[in-house]
């Protein structure tokens, strides 16, 4: 458990930094995004490549799988060998509490040398950032070398996070999408459930065979959110932020459902796996019947690791299922500014997210358009074995978008008291 | 005269009481409202309004109370019966064996065991199914995170039991056993009835501040609760945890309002005990008056075995299973074995073990060897001033025993955030000196006190200072003891987790926080590697602690045992 209200990290702050502190007027008194005199002029990409030498990246990013953290070595790996940045991975339970920390130096004013320098980040936090003016100035992500290599056209999770625009305040890096899996072993393909109606129907014909995290897991969470959007009378109402009556007459259909789904659930509802990979256990144990995932490699990842059977597949729902973009995005008062920058700029890279896309390595989908890079890079992407229980990128179905952010917090909180035992 | 030595006592009063006095103010502070830093607006009762309107707040009240007395009352029977029915027994010194590996084991470890093996998909299910249950897959039931806790009780019971045995055992020598046994044998009394009215009395007051702290454990107690106490909603401290680990930072001031209610939830268990204390007494002179024998207490004695196999075997096959799942390949149930073996968890593990192990290992030793030193200084000052420290100096020893440690540990963790101190090493370690000191001390004073103090004299006598006896004869003499000092001081480092979350904020990370964090996953294998290392730690220390005074000793013929 990472703890907030981490105010006052020893760290190595350049004396530079620390000469313009006193020089520098603190103005809080606007909310924006605030330029500094000290950030880099990405158009000239050489001299930001240059200043970034030396410098450490403070990276403030979920620590919570192996993969993913054994993957950032190795992007660490590179960025010492080619740029000369060291890497140093700060491992987190809860992105908020990186937000946490940026609130907390801004409180302080400390404008300068603050102690995250890139964040892995989307939806809620994204917006908080945004919001508070927090992020570093608008635009720098198109500037990027890399940015050519995205895939605007079909993927516009990438220019709109959870409804608010992304306006290059941050970085694109891979992709989620919600895939169910089942063990084809024990499940016949032929009475898959395609909605999240069939889905209760099926878990009404086989009790305790479903279930999912209990929120805030944002497995879980994600999961309310997609039948919240095939439940709701009016789609529209979630782009816009959830107000008082608004959220109980939308989310009414919502909680009759999962009162219908308690009753037939995993334990009747009694207790709820915590997290994705308790479901996966609980898949491999034939406990549950049908999991979800947010990335559609998860399930030969775990094949791989001899934590589920290679009889595991996967599926989605005809209508579409929930998917987004998860991004990079660097503080306002970053004190790496240039290593963040080239640190992001990497991440984007073709070479980085092909490796990133290997089921071997991480199995993330990748941010980039196949028809924007060079032929051999496209040959590379297309020799990529996702693995047995895979779907191929055009099998994935369409992207329900994410609602509006302070749909999910409504969401959590009704559940909340709704569902925890009251004597 | 002030002598240097009394270094010793008023180091180990400020260790002892500082951390609980201070970390209790941090804690009071935000829990009204009054925290400079987080935008706390002055005095309120906001939060404790907040508090009680949580759902189902008096549900996981209820889950504390009752948990912590269940766990003392069980535990406290067992041993009670144990001791009746085996002391001085064969049986009784083979159960001492077991007595250093299952108390060192830290309980997160124990608790990991257990959910190992009574969950649904567990190795007792595998073990009779399919053959006996004719279940092809895991039954739907609720047994991990029961709603009534009994899973988790069970878990802190196999651990408690040892830690009151092991008291037990210290009290024993001045309860004279072998002759009530006698006389209540010759008035026609069973085994038991003649212990518990003859001699247990006179046991139980030497062991009453113990059977306080496994209260205040029990009740307040975070990673046995996560592993596998009720989740909808989770016991006290568990929710405060949660609160105090939210990025929200105006939470925090919640989690402070609860962990004042977890001080009185867990006052008020003992308030309750020591009600219990009253009427059971009352019982016992009635039962004693009345002439009550219990012949025939065979069923009992045998209840009392069963119960004390049962709990140490349930750990030890637990851990064997752990241990299983970090070689596993594919291991679907109702396979009593996996279907392959492979090093590769392992191979993914190792590497980020070693950041872990060596904070582990690092501050481990570190606060044992703190420990022993204050506490042979406490000790010298005793000698030198033959003064015995009282009831009252006694008491202050279990005082962060007794006192939960959500409570104290909370204020500190806010004291550390306000001075920039937190999650650096130096505080790491001195927020688990305050457990080890204790157990240190306990674990130190009666072979220090039984020490033939003839050699001292003799040596005086020679013409040497006291100085030079105390390095010359006396520590050299008792290396054993302090070896075992240190051992159990390690073990109680290793299995801290509560302040090392807190205190390390997740940047500093020991092999037990870790293995915590990693339950909830339920990666069986993974889990079984580091609960492997939760298991190797203690047991190095122990075996150091063996060997090598049997190494320094082996041509000192009266040093031998």
């Amino acid at each position: 458990m990472t703890l907030a209200l981490v105010l006052n990290q020893p760290r190595n702050i350049p004396e530079v930094f620390v000469l313009k502190k006193l020089t520098i007027a603190l103005s809080l008194s606007f909310v924006g995004s605030l330029a500094h005199a000290d950030s880099p002029d990405i158009a000239n990409w050489e001299s930001v490549v240059e200043e970034a030498r030396g410098q450490t990246v403070y990276f403030n990013a979920w620590g919570g799988a192996e993969n993913i953290n054994a993957y950032l070595e190795w992007v660490g790996e590179e960025l010492r060998d080619c740029c000369e940045i060291e890497l140093a991975h700060v491992k987190l339970d809860d992105t908020a509490n990186a937000v946490a920390k940026v609130v907390a130096e801004r409180a302080a004013g400390r404008d300068q040398g603050g102690s995250v320098d890139l964040i892995w980040i989307n939806g809620e936090n994204f917006a908080s950032m945004k919001e508070r003016g927090l992020l570093l100035e608008k635009g720098w992500a198109e500037k990027l070398p890399n940015w050519l290599f995205v895939d605007i056209a079909n993927k516009p999770t990438v220019l709109t996070d959870f409804t608010i625009p992304v306006e290059g305040q941050a970085a694109p890096w891979g992709m989620a999408k919600l895939v169910f899996f089942y063990d084809s072993a024990r499940l016949e393909e032929v009475s898959l459930p395609s909605s999240a109606d069939e889905l209760l129907d099926w878990a009404e014909a086989n009790p305790g065979r479903f279930s999912y995290p209990s929120p805030p897991d944002f497995i879980g969470s994600s999961f309310l959110k997609q039948v919240l959007i095939e439940t709701v009378g009016d789609p529209t109402v979630l782009q816009q932020p959830a107000d008082e009556a608004d959220f109980d007459t939308a989310s009414a259909p919502l909680f009759d459902y999962l009162d219908r789904l308690h009753k037939v659930a995993w334990r009747e509802g009694r207790a709820f796996p915590q997290n994705y990979p308790a479901m996966k256990q609980l898949l491999a144990d034939g406990e549950l019947e049908i999991i979800f995932a947010f990335n559609p490699s998860e399930a030969s990842n775990a094949i791989a690791n001899f934590e589920l059977p290679d009889t595991v597949r996967s599926f989605t729902f005809e209508e579409g299922t929930l998917g987004n973009t998860h991004f990079v995005a660097i503080p306002y008062n970053a004190s790496a500014k240039a290593g963040a920058l080239v640190t992001a700029n990497f991440l984007m890279s073709p070479e980085a997210q092909l490796r990133k896309q290997d089921p071997e390595v991480w199995g993330d989908p990748t941010v980039l358009g196949m028809d924007k890079l060079p032929e051999t890079l496209q040959a590379d992407f297309a020799a990529l074995d996702l693995g047995i229980a895979t779907l191929a990128p055009e099998e994935l179905g369409p992207v329900l978008e994410e609602p509006h952010p302070s749909w999910m917090e409504r969401v959590e909180e009704a559940w909340k008291r709704r569902y925890t035992v009251g004597n | 005269m002030v002598r240097p030595t009394i270094l010793g006592p008023a180091l180990t009063v400020l260790l002892l009481a500082g951390p609980v006095a201070f970390g209790l103010a941090g804690t009071v502070l935000p829990a009204f409202g009054i925290a400079p830093g987080f935008g706390g607006g002055g005095f309120s009762l906001h939060y404790f309004r907040e508090l009680f309107a949580q759902p189902a707040l008096f549900c996981s009240i209820t889950l504390s109370l009752s948990s912590g007395l269940a766990c003392a009352v069980l535990s406290l029977l067992i041993v009670m019966l144990f001791t009746a029915a085996f002391a001085g027994t064969a049986t009784f010194r083979r159960m001492q064996h077991l007595l250093g590996p299952l108390l060192s084991l830290p309980h997160a470890a124990a608790a990991l065991a257990i959910a190992f093996l009574i969950a649904p998909s567990g190795m007792i299910m595998r073990l009779i199914s399919p053959e006996l249950t004719g279940w092809q897959r895991p039954p739907d039931l609720l047994i991990v995170h029961d709603r009534l806790a009994f899973s988790m009780i069970g878990a802190l019971v196999a651990k408690e039991v040892p830690f009151l045995l092991l008291m037990t055992l210290a009290a024993l020598p001045q309860a004279p056993v072998e002759r009530v046994r006698q006389l209540t044998g010759a008035l026609g009394y069973g085994r038991i009835a003649g212990f518990i009215h003859g001699a247990w009395p006179g046991i139980y007051r030497q062991i009453r501040l113990p059977v306080f702290a496994v209260i205040a454990f029990a009740s307040s107690n975070v990673e046995v609760a996560l592993i596998l106490g009720p989740t909808q909603p989770p016991t006290l401290a568990a929710r405060l945890v949660t609160w105090m680990g939210d990025p929200d930072l105006s939470q925090r001031h919640l989690a402070s309002a609860g962990a004042l209610l977890q001080l009185l939830v867990t006052g008020l268990a003992l308030c309750i005990w020591i009600g219990m204390e009253h009427l059971l007494a009352a019982l016992r002179n009635k039962a004693a008056c009345a002439g009550l024998r219990m012949r025939r207490d065979g069923p009992l004695q045998v209840f009392s075995l069963a119960a004390m196999v049962i709990s140490a075997g349930a750990i030890f096959a637990g851990l064997g299973a752990l241990a299983f799942w970090s070689f596993a390949g594919l291991w679907q149930f109702p396979d009593f074995l996996p279907s392959g073996f492979t090093l590769r968890n392992w191979m993914k593990a190792l590497p980020r073990v070693v950041e872990p192990l060596g904070t582990t290992l690092l501050v481990g030793v570190v606060s044992a060897l703190i420990a022993a030193l204050l506490t042979v200084l406490c000790l010298v000052h005793e000698d030198r001033t033959g003064k015995r420290a009282g009831r009252g100096a006694e008491a202050l020893i279990y005082l962060p025993l007794i006192v939960p440690q959500v409570t104290f540990i909370f204020g500190l963790q806010f004291l550390l955030v306000a001075s920039g101190w937190l999650a650096t090493l130096p505080a790491l370690l001195f927020a688990h000196l305050v457990f080890v000191m204790p157990y240190a001390y306990l674990c130190l004073k009666d072979p220090w006190r039984s020490f033939d103090r003839r050699y001292e004299q003799v040596a005086a006598g020679l013409g040497k200072s006291p100085m030079t006896t105390l390095f010359r004869i006396r520590l050299p003499m008792m290396l054993r003891p302090l070896l075992v000092l240190f051992a159990i001081g390690f073990s109680v480092s290793v299995g801290l987790y509560l302040p090392t979350v807190l205190i390390g904020a997740g940047r500093l990370t020991t092999i037990t926080s870790e293995a915590v964090a990693l339950a909830s996953g339920g990666n069986r294998r993974i889990i079984g590697v580091y609960a492997f290392f939760q298991m190797l730690l203690p047991v190095a220390g122990f075996a150091i602690a063996t060997l090598v005074p049997a190494l320094i000793f082996r041509r000192f013929r009266g040093m031998q045992v």
